[in-house]
């Protein structure tokens, strides 16, 4: 164990420190230059992850093609009166649950990764509080896209054929991984506030069960009863699931559209600032 | 600004529900030392260095790191001091290398400093060969090291260390302490805890003792030894009856109480100069008692317990530090 190195002779110093020198350079926040910086490192770290656990892919590799055909098989004939007929209705629906599920995921992996040793380090760093959790979202908008494409494809395989084009297409995931996103950070506060991965779990498929099937993702609002309409139509992922729809079989940017992304930063501006608080308090 | 101490901490206090784990504790750590923080298990020592290293907040008292304020103004704490955990706080999921890189992005360090800088610590620290390979496959030692090299990235002013060398073997605990001797003569200041005497011993310029919360002496691991005595002479007498003719004859000899197990026949006697055991063995030897085994032991952290606080080590409050 020698101090010095052969190869990079400059960079550690044999300089001695000198503690007053470092207390006049220290700040006492993150710049929002720096924040960026550490949000991109810990992308970078999901990542590696991601890539070193590719069953972590499994919800989002598996889910889009086992619902999306299981539904369209069985509600199909029922709902729409044949598959054909169901898909332009399914297939948006199916976009919306399968984000919802990787939503969950990133805060029941969250929850996990914060009892990590490694977790005591990044809080012991000078890093903005915000960096652990927005590093990985940032990570999951690569999950978000393959969930996304993947459900589309396995449409188009089953007979699925959009009538708002390619253009309408990509509009349509678009919003899906934006919609995806925002509301990821309602489940990284549970993941934050919580006291195991297991209750994150629990919590979470409390709350994405009722927001997908009492929402028109898989039927029409109007066969509900009154009361139950009157909450499908204001359950936000009803809003995206009409606004996937519009941008799918219309190709049209419809106030649906609008509705869904002003709810979406309407869900990041309450929750965003909730996770980070929460997170700073755990320490 | 020569005086200004690395840490000043008055009467730190740490509430666990009912249980008050740090109970006003005082430290002054002068710049350029090795401070030991000595103590049993559950006595507090980690959730001091917590508390310090902005890990749980501060319930009571007050602190500051060269002069700053941990309490008001932690992101600035976080930037003067590294922090090396009894559990090796690194990513089990990523390289050696990957992980010096992470934590140098973090703190600001170009992509290509980060590389160079990593380069630097995997030499310094032994790690080269095992850069590439994924953390799982880390002996204890290892892991420490790497743990130790994280902490160091932007050479901080003051490291904390806690319990730097628990669980390690022998050997491998050699070589920490020979790489936490070289980070003084960098101008680092060095705040560890130990359960250990040698090991405060062996690093620290002067010890803080802490028990249930509280400091129950502060001194030179020298001054703390004087006071319990340089080492101990362990005796077994063939037959158990003679204990009491025994003791007699160390109180003759050396002028000290020995502490007597009768029903084993074994004594313990505080010897101030091991030289003197022979003194002790000749003079048994003189009055025909015999002895069926012996040796000379350091005081050892129980000990220093016993004489100070007047119980022993074992019987703490157990309580996992609070993480």
């Amino acid at each position: 164990m020698t101090t010095t190195s052969t190869m990079t002779p400059t960079t550690f110093k044999p300089r001695r420190i000198d503690p007053s020198a470092v207390v006049a350079g220290t700040t006492s926040r993150s710049s929002v230059r720096e924040t960026w910086a550490q949000v991109l490192a810990m992308a970078w770290r999901a990542l590696k992850k991601m890539r070193r656990k590719p069953e972590q892919f499994f919800d989002v590799l598996i889910q889009p093609l086992l619902f999306t055909a299981m539904f369209a098989f069985i509600f199909g004939g029922a709902i729409s009166g044949s598959v054909s007929n169901y898909l332009p209705v399914l297939i948006p629906g199916i976009l919306a649950q399968t984000a919802l599920t990787v939503c969950m995921a990133t805060g029941v992996q969250l929850r996990e990764d914060m009892d990590k040793g490694v977790f005591d380090r990044f809080k012991s760093l000078p890093i903005a509080r915000l960096a652990p959790l927005a590093g990985p979202m940032i990570a999951d908008l690569i999950r978000y896209g393959i969930a996304s494409v993947l459900t589309l494809v396995t449409g188009l395989l089953i007979g699925y054929r959009p009538g708002g084009g390619v253009l309408g297409c990509v509009g349509g995931v678009a919003l899906t991984v934006i919609a995806g996103w925002s509301l990821a950070w309602i489940f990284t506060w549970l993941g934050t506030m919580a006291r195991s991965a297991q209750s994150v779990q629990g919590i979470s498929m409390m709350i994405m069960f009722p927001l997908t099937f009492l929402s028109n993702a898989f039927v029409p609002a109007e066969t509900l009863p009154g009361w139950l309409e009157a909450f499908v139509k204001v359950n936000p992922v009803s809003h995206v699931v009409s606004a996937v729809r519009d941008l799918f079989n219309d190709g049209a940017v419809t106030a649906e559209v609008g509705w869904a992304v002003i709810g979406c930063m309407v869900v990041v501006a309450i929750f965003a600032p909730l996770a980070v608080r929460s997170y700073s308090r755990k320490m | 600004m020569a005086d200004l101490s690395a840490v000043r901490a008055e009467g730190l206090v740490k509430d666990f529900g009912d249980f008050r784990a740090v109970d006003g504790i005082d430290l002054r750590v002068r710049q350029g030392e090795i401070f030991g923080v000595l103590g049993p298990n559950g006595a507090g020592k980690t959730t001091t260095l917590r508390m310090l290293a902005t890990l749980l907040p501060i319930d009571g008292g007050h602190a500051e790191i060269f002069g700053v304020d941990v309490r008001r103004e932690p992101h600035r704490i976080r930037q003067l001091v590294g922090v090396t955990g009894q559990y090796a706080s690194v990513d089990e999921d990523l390289t050696a290398r990957e992980n010096l890189w992470l934590f140098a992005r973090l703190q600001g360090l170009t992509g290509t400093r980060a590389k160079a800088i990593a380069v630097d610590l995997l030499e310094r620290f032994d790690l080269q060969e095992a850069a590439e390979r994924p953390l799982s496959q880390f002996s204890g030692g290892m892991r420490r090291r790497l743990d130790l090299a994280s902490s160091l990235i932007t050479r901080p002013p003051l490291i904390f260390l806690d319990e730097p060398t628990t669980g390690l073997d022998p050997r491998t605990r050699g070589q920490m302490w020979d790489t936490i001797r070289e980070l003084v003569t960098d101008g680092s200041t060095i705040l560890l805890t130990t359960q250990y005497l040698d090991e405060a011993d062996q690093l620290a310029d002067r010890v803080a003792v802490i028990d249930r919360g509280r400091k129950v002496a502060e001194d030179t691991p020298d001054a703390l030894k004087t006071q319990v005595g340089d080492s101990t002479l362990q005796l077994r007498l063939a037959d158990g009856s003679d204990t009491a003719l025994a003791a007699n004859v160390v109180r003759r000899l050396l002028g000290e109480e020995p502490v007597l197990t009768p029903e084993s026949g074994r004594m313990n006697i505080p010897l101030p100069d091991p030289d003197r055991a022979a003194d002790v063995l000749i003079g048994l030897r003189e009055a025909g008692l015999g002895i069926s085994s012996v040796s000379v032991a350091k005081p050892t952290l129980d000990e220093v317990f016993l004489a100070l606080t007047g119980h022993g080590a074992d019987d703490q409050p157990q309580m996992e530090a609070a993480r």
